[in-house]
């Protein structure tokens, strides 16, 4: 329990750090929401200035830490100039389509990264072994953006997948089954560019973890012991190798989040990076905190969920020694 | 054997950015000159069988003309083929920047020479592609230079002197490594002026990307100079009275150089990929100056999505490049006898 809880605790001085962070960044900006407004012939100098006040820009650095950390326990997260309401409910919005898409794309990238993997491990040095490997280096020397627009074009192109968006036009009309079936069209594209970035390193990583797995001392012992090849593969082996991959999964999420930044402005799919996006574009501060500490959140609450597992899987660290 | 697949990876990067570094001799053309007769040319035809079925040897274009009732659509005027001529003389460029020139490796005599097309104001789609890559390699280049030297310094600083400046310099290493380290990119990138010119644009990239990525490789320095100090040598030589700076320079740094070296070849093309990203997005490096991301930029819209798939061609340049370094990466890591597989550019740190 003792390593849950030191996690816990870890993770929210993270948080603390990340957000005490982009608000120093926030104290290099030159300009701010307001000096776009002050432009405008229609707003009067009075309008400005009052609403710098009310939202504490004029105050130093700490007084407008206190302030959005206390509007933070107020489930506010600041305010969008630019949206005129509390950062939180619009970035819940947004954090939703991200993650529909990220967990889909992590679930399926490990689906088929572990068979892969497993396969390329169990038969080294045979051509399909080697071709596998090729192609994950090819994979891995193409980034996200060069993908999804590759993706795009191919789309665009065949007419085969709904490109842009997350729903067709007139979504509100449609029953609730054709409404599932809708948002899945419109994920496959996304989805495909995420699942086919992340896939390079994941097989990698399953290989050479199972590899050295099988290359260890005790598994021929047990294979002298005359155990059968399936059992000595996954009863042994690759429960032997879970320990890393199980951290790696905390990673990749992450891995996943970077990406999906990009696939989402490409694919203009309405999740965080967009929304990111714009309010770089408008300086509209507390939108940015908010949209790099939430994909931060994310980005914890995965490593979280690899540490659950890791609990769960081996008795070393429930025991409560180090295992890494 | 590892050192071999060393140096091959080494030779391949070299032809590749010399191939890069050389653009003005490589491209047929000059990258901002703009032809607004044809814009969105599509790649020319390159032949060897003219119109009455005889063969050449010298391969040949023939010029573009509008289609009747057109204005938008082109065709081959057939009745003037071009021959390709290698190492003709073109436009005036200074190669490597400082030696005038007029010598181009190939092209044609009269017409300009649209190899991969050209875009939405008539420049030829292959020159920018190369001297787009300038622009994207050094920003490449040059931020891993920065990240490496602050993070050597930041993980040295912590692993020699240990204490209080290792907790401190370590747990903000945490901080970093933590962060989803494109939204730290997009995060620090919001608060930086938005409309610049482009030189300072891309020093603001190169200073962004810099500042993002040393978490990884101070942790991993900090790590080496933890054994390295305690090696019998290095205790010797402060046995002997030598200072910490000797120390550190002369002892414990060049121990590390493996580790950087790797380092390096990792960074790169995640630092590439970071100045297109932010050049596609408008918030790097502006036109009329290309570079691989803003050459991208045009694929934003629907229509050139739809009709002009040649816009997408820069993309596909950086595949090899990114082959090679994260080629080099994995060869590093084995002659090191690190054993540990590479990351995706633009991956978690992991």
């Amino acid at each position: 329990m003792r390593f849950l809880l030191r996690r816990v605790l870890q993770a929210f001085f993270l948080l603390l750090g990340a957000s005490l962070l982009t608000f120093l960044f926030s104290t290099l900006a030159p300009g701010n929401y307001f000096d776009e407004m002050r432009l405008n012939p229609q707003i009067s100098a009075n309008t400005v200035a009052a609403l710098r006040a009310q939202h504490q820009l004029n105050s130093p650095l700490p007084v407008r830490y206190a302030h959005w950390v206390n509007s933070v326990t107020h489930g506010e997260m600041g305010f969008s100039f630019a949206y005129n309401s509390p950062v939180a409910p619009l970035l819940w919005v947004r954090a939703r389509n991200t993650l529909l898409l990220t967990v889909t794309a992590t679930l399926l990238a490990w689906l088929l990264a572990l068979p892969m993997g497993i396969w390329s491990a169990t038969h080294a040095g045979e051509l399909s072994d080697r071709a596998l490997t090729w192609s994950t280096a090819g994979l891995l020397a193409t980034p996200e953006l060069v993908l999804s627009l590759g993706l795009l074009i191919v789309a665009v192109r065949t007419g085969w997948f709904p490109t842009g968006g997350m729903v067709s036009i007139g979504y509100g009309s449609l029953s609730l089954f054709q409404k599932i079936c809708d948002v899945a069209a419109h994920m496959i594209l996304p989805v495909a560019a995420l699942v086919l970035s992340a896939l390079p390193i994941l097989i990698r990583h399953v290989r050479a973890a199972l590899a050295e797995q099988l290359d260890a001392p005790f598994l021929r012992v047990a294979a002298a012991h005359g155990l059968s090849r399936r059992t000595l593969l996954y009863r042994y082996a690759l429960r032997a190798a879970a320990n890393p991959l199980i951290s790696l999964f905390g990673f990749s999420v992450g891995a996943l989040l970077s990406g999906s930044l990009i696939v989402e402005v490409v694919m203009s799919w309405p999740g965080l990076g967009p929304l990111l996006l714009e309010a770089i574009l408008a300086r509209d501060l507390y939108v940015v905190i908010g949209g790099v500490l939430f994909s931060t959140i994310f980005l914890i609450a995965g490593n979280f969920l690899a540490d659950l597992l890791l609990y769960w899987v081996d008795p070393r660290i429930r025991a409560g020694a180090p295992s890494r | 054997m590892s050192r071999r697949q060393v140096t091959r990876w080494l030779g391949a990067l070299a032809v590749l950015h010399a191939l890069i570094l050389c653009a003005g001799f490589f491209a047929p053309n000059d990258p901002e000159e703009q032809d607004r007769e044809r814009p969105y040319l599509a790649p020319v035809k390159i032949h060897f069988v003219d119109s009455q079925g005889h063969f050449h040897l010298r391969p040949f274009v023939y010029p573009t003309r509008l289609q009747t009732g057109s204005f938008d659509q082109f065709e081959e005027d057939n009745s003037t083929p071009l021959p390709l001529r290698f190492v003709v003389a073109g436009p005036r460029y200074r190669l490597l920047g400082f030696i005038p020139c007029r010598r181009h490796l190939f092209g044609t005599d009269g017409a300009r020479l649209y190899l991969l097309g050209s875009d939405a104001y008539g420049r030829d789609l292959f020159s920018r592609i190369l001297y787009g890559g300038q622009i994207s390699l050094l920003a490449g280049l040059l931020g891993a230079t920065i990240t490496l030297s602050l993070g050597a310094g930041i993980g040295a600083i912590a692993g020699y002197y240990g204490g209080w400046r290792d907790a401190v310099l370590m747990r903000t290493a945490e901080l970093f490594v933590a962060l989803p380290w494109l939204y730290l990119l997009f995060g620090l990138r919001a608060f930086l002026p938005l409309t610049v010119g482009p030189l300072e644009a891309f020093f603001l990239v190169v200073a962004v990307i810099g500042a993002v990525g040393w978490a990884r490789p101070a942790r991993l320095v900090r790590g080496v100079v933890l054994s390295a100090k305690e090696r019998d040598f290095v205790r010797a030589a402060r046995g002997f009275g030598a200072s910490d700076r000797y120390l550190l320079f002369r002892h414990i740094l060049p121990q590390t150089s493996s580790v950087l070296l790797t380092q390096a070849a990792l960074l790169v093309p995640q630092f590439v990929l970071a100045e297109m990203t932010l050049s596609f997005l408008g918030l790097g490096v502006p036109e009329p100056v290309p570079s691989w991301g803003n050459l991208l930029a045009s694929l934003q819209q629907y229509s050139v999505l739809i009709s002009y798939w040649w816009m997408y061609l820069p993309a596909l340049a950086v595949v090899p490049f990114f082959l090679g370094y994260l080629g080099l990466a994995s060869a590093l890591q084995e002659e090191g006898g690190t054993g540990k597989i590479e990351e995706a550019p633009g991956g978690s740190p992991l």
